[in-house]
């Protein structure tokens, strides 16, 4: 799979999307990201897995935690492929746009 | 000038607004009529749309054929499931790349607004995967929505 398979993929699941939705606040611990969903460490540490293997989160070592954030490298090349495709839309109705321009009413 | 929006909903379904300055009848005719829809609904620049099918009847048949002339191309095909002139069309599509893809089960409404219309398109996806899968290789009919922006990451 391509690097954007594997980020599309992790994002089809709505607890990882909430994860990342977390962490666009800042850096947050297992602990702290199982407490708003009714999930056990074990298993938010799998979808952070997950997250991590398609790089759009990077954990560190603090003691005995492992903080994740955002992976900024990892998230950019999603970002700009979706904002290619927004355009290919955006681009359909501009020209729809000019085509009613020159369509005549049917009277 | 009008702004298309974009959003996801649920887990299953993507809106997407667009204001137009022309009446309802007439949006309603650029995407019905083959002839309408082949100058206009072909994605990223260079497209073209050479095989264009739009039997606008309840079961009538939906063929979108695509190339870029570099060797390229696609295709769409669907069925009509409900039209209401001009309000509104339901419809099912699926993507042949070249497996299709799960069916997109899609609601256009053209709402009078002042002089113009509002499109409105509501898209079903069977399930979250799929729609995530369509969002990563909606191509030429460029349906996406940024999950990054959307879900307030960025």
């Amino acid at each position: 799979m391509s690097t954007l398979d594997t980020a599309f993929s992790a994002l089809s699941d709505p607890t990882r999307r909430a994860i990342l939705a977390r962490l666009a606040q800042g850096e947050a611990t297992v602990m702290e990201l199982a407490k708003p969903f009714e999930m056990t460490q074990p298993a938010i540490s799998r979808h952070l897995k997950v997250l991590e293997t398609a790089g759009l989160i990077v954990r560190r070592v603090d003691g005995t935690k492992r903080p994740c954030r955002l992976a900024k490298a990892g998230i950019e090349p999603i970002d700009q492929w979706l904002a290619m495709l927004r355009e290919a839309l955006a681009k359909n109705y501009d020209r729809l746009d000019s085509v009613l321009a020159n369509m005549k009413p049917e009277k | 000038m009008a702004k298309m929006t974009l959003k996801t909903e649920g887990d299953t379904h993507v809106v997407v607004t667009r204001r137009f300055a022309a009446p309802p009848e007439a949006v309603y005719r650029a995407h019905t009529d083959p002839k309408l829809i082949q100058q206009w609904l072909l994605g990223p620049e260079g497209w073209t749309m050479p095989v264009c099918i739009s039997e606008a009847h309840p079961n009538g048949r939906i063929r979108y054929e695509w190339i870029n002339g570099k060797g390229a191309g696609f295709h769409v095909t669907g069925e009509y499931l409900e039209l209401e002139p001009f309000s509104r069309i339901v419809h099912v599509e699926r993507m042949h790349l070249p497996d299709p893809t799960p069916d997109n089960h899609i609601e256009t409404r053209f709402d009078a607004d002042g002089e113009g219309t509002l499109l409105t398109l509501r898209m079903t996806l069977p399930d979250a995967e799929t729609r995530a899968k369509m969002l990563a290789t909606g191509m030429e009919r460029g349906m996406e929505a940024s999950y990054v922006r959307l879900e307030g990451m960025i």
